[in-house]
């Protein structure tokens, strides 16, 4: 299928500049860490800034992961599907930071108290399977894979992405000490980003804006946008 | 054993000749500044002079936490709860004049003005390991008086079991307590043989020099075998009483934090292990001694009761 000049034009703009640009400024925060780390500008206990660095960036990308969909509703973007994938890995690079850094310089040397923690601090056992998630689907995020697994059997895996959101606050909720009010932020926004998701089941004839082409309802859109993700044009 | 006369152990074996060095240097250095300052007001001089006399050691694998980091990473709910907050929010935040009320199961019970209420002591240099609940610690030259000289002179009655210090309500100054992180005023407390043990100090400087605004000026509690919570900051009350204060963390959250709160690598936190923490300034973590590290010194006082209902 052909698509109109305009379209075209957009998808250049996502594949060449948006996307490129995306992904530098993805990589700031990292940049920004190693920057600090190698100038000893971490402060005081530089292995906890770490930690909550690349914690907070980990929640801040699975919150624009989930922010993608509803963005797309509500201004007609529907381009912004092709940015999804590559934000969901940006959050598993930051759990991987993220874990990494807890795993390596904060328990090399304690491999028992390691598989200890996982079953007896629920903060940890709830982040660690959030981690779990969020490789199964960083595994499962190539085209091929969607292929492989189907587009149904995919899109009911993906939806695991909701879980890892609520493990991800659940796991900061339950380690600050007495002042929740930033887990509790994060809360909400999670939790306006599923209801919106709620609002869409219910009412299933809410359409994607721009989409004219096809008219397609919901859940038809979901298995669309799997195609439309590689942004290859191919929307038939 | 932390505290020894210099007669017992030579400064060579407890500190690295080189840091003992600079530290001459840089107390020297501080020394002739604060000279410029204010000196009839601190008493800093004498504390500097005490310092030579008292020749507090410590082990030799406890290196001492520099300063930029002692005072730019603070637990001081009153000022914010991010680390950096307290030293952000402290600056102008007005320790004198001071004043202390005295009062409950006292014989004379009072206000005294802080200069009064300290001049009659000589403050002394202690080095104590410092661990927090949270999990991370530091090694601090404190300046302070031991609390018991001090009560010895308040002449608490027969009745008084504990003692109860409180921090200062002043949510114009401490933009913390704006919201209610905690039950305001922090309030934290020790049983009389607890607070009459030689190892209990009231802090009034760090280094040489007079307690920063975000260290807890211009005085506080430190209690080097238990967890750094206890330590209550700028205090404007002290209070004997007969019966256990509810104090802020156990009033916050009575599962997570008792009124004992001694450093024990065995009991761990509801949610976290206390078997290991992280010295400021490092990145791998060392074993957490029961009590702090001074056991030989408190152990006794603990006698007989169960550390696991008593945490």
């Amino acid at each position: 299928m052909v698509l109109t000049r305009r379209a075209l034009t957009q998808q250049q703009l996502i594949s060449r500049v948006v996307k490129p640009a995306f992904f530098a400024l993805a990589l700031v925060p990292f940049g920004l860490l190693l920057r600090d780390g190698f100038m000893e500008q971490l402060g005081a206990n530089p292995v906890e800034e770490i930690t909550h660095r690349t914690g907070d960036w980990t929640l801040y990308f699975l919150l624009a992961t989930l922010a993608i969909t509803p963005l797309r509703r509500l201004t007609g973007l529907n381009q912004l599907i092709k940015m999804r994938r590559m934000v969901g890995l940006f959050a598993f690079f930051y759990a991987c930071l993220h874990l990494f850094t807890y795993l390596v310089i904060d328990l090399v040397f304690y491999l028992p108290e390691i598989a200890e923690d996982i079953v007896k601090r629920p903060y940890i056992t709830v982040g660690f399977t959030a981690f779990l998630i969020l490789t199964a689907l960083a595994v499962t995020s190539p085209i091929r894979m969607v292929k492989k697994l189907g587009g149904r059997t995919w899109n009911k895996l993906h939806r695991l992405i909701y879980v890892a959101g609520a493990l991800g606050v659940l796991h900061y909720l339950w380690l600050v000490k007495a002042d929740t009010s930033r887990p509790v932020v994060f809360g909400l926004v999670l939790v306006g980003l599923l209801a919106f998701r709620i609002k869409l089941l219910r009412g299933r004839d809410i359409r994607f804006r721009g989409w004219r082409k096809t008219g397609a309802v919901a859940h038809n859109d979901r298995l669309k946008s799997i195609a439309l993700w590689e942004g290859d044009g191919d929307l038939t | 054993m932390l505290i020894r006369k210099r007669s017992e152990i030579p400064s060579s074996e407890i500190t690295p000749e080189k840091t003992y060095i600079d530290r001459r240097k840089f107390i020297g250095a501080t020394l002739a500044g604060v000279g410029a300052v204010a000196v009839g007001r601190t008493r800093l001089p004498s504390l500097l002079a005490a310092e030579g006399d008292s020749g507090v050691g410590f082990p030799a694998d406890d290196e001492l936490t520099p300063y930029e980091l002692i005072t730019s990473y603070n637990n001081f709910y009153e000022f914010g709860t991010s680390k950096e907050d307290p030293a952000r929010n402290a600056q102008e935040f007005v320790t004198r004049p001071w004043t202390v009320r005295v009062e409950g199961e006292v014989s004379r019970p009072a206000d005294y003005d802080l200069d009064d209420l300290l001049r009659p002591h000589t403050p002394e240099e202690r080095i104590y390991r410092l661990r927090c609940v949270e999990g991370w610690s530091a090694v601090i030259p404190w300046l302070g008086i031991p609390l018991r000289d001090i009560i010895e002179r308040l002449q608490p009655t027969s009745n008084a079991r504990f003692v109860e210090f409180t921090t200062l309500l002043d949510p114009e100054q401490m933009p913390g307590q704006r919201r209610r992180v905690l039950n305001w005023p922090y309030v934290e407390g020790l049983r009389m043989d607890e607070a009459m043990h030689p190892l209990t100090l009231i802090a009034v400087g760090l280094y040489g020099r007079e307690l920063p605004n975000q260290n807890g000026a211009p005085l506080r509690l430190v209690v080097p075998w238990k967890y750094g919570f206890k330590s209550g900051k700028s205090i404007v009350k002290i209070r004997f009483r007969r019966n256990m204060p509810l104090t802020s963390w156990a009033d916050a959250a009575p599962r997570e934090y008792g009124f004992y709160a001694n450093v024990n690598p065995e009991v761990d936190h509801p949610r976290w292990s206390q078997a290991r923490e992280r010295r400021l300034g490092k990145f791998l973590r060392i074993r957490t001694q029961m009590f702090n590290g001074y056991g030989e010194e408190v152990a006794h006082l603990y006698n007989g009761m169960d550390l696991r209902r008593w945490f």
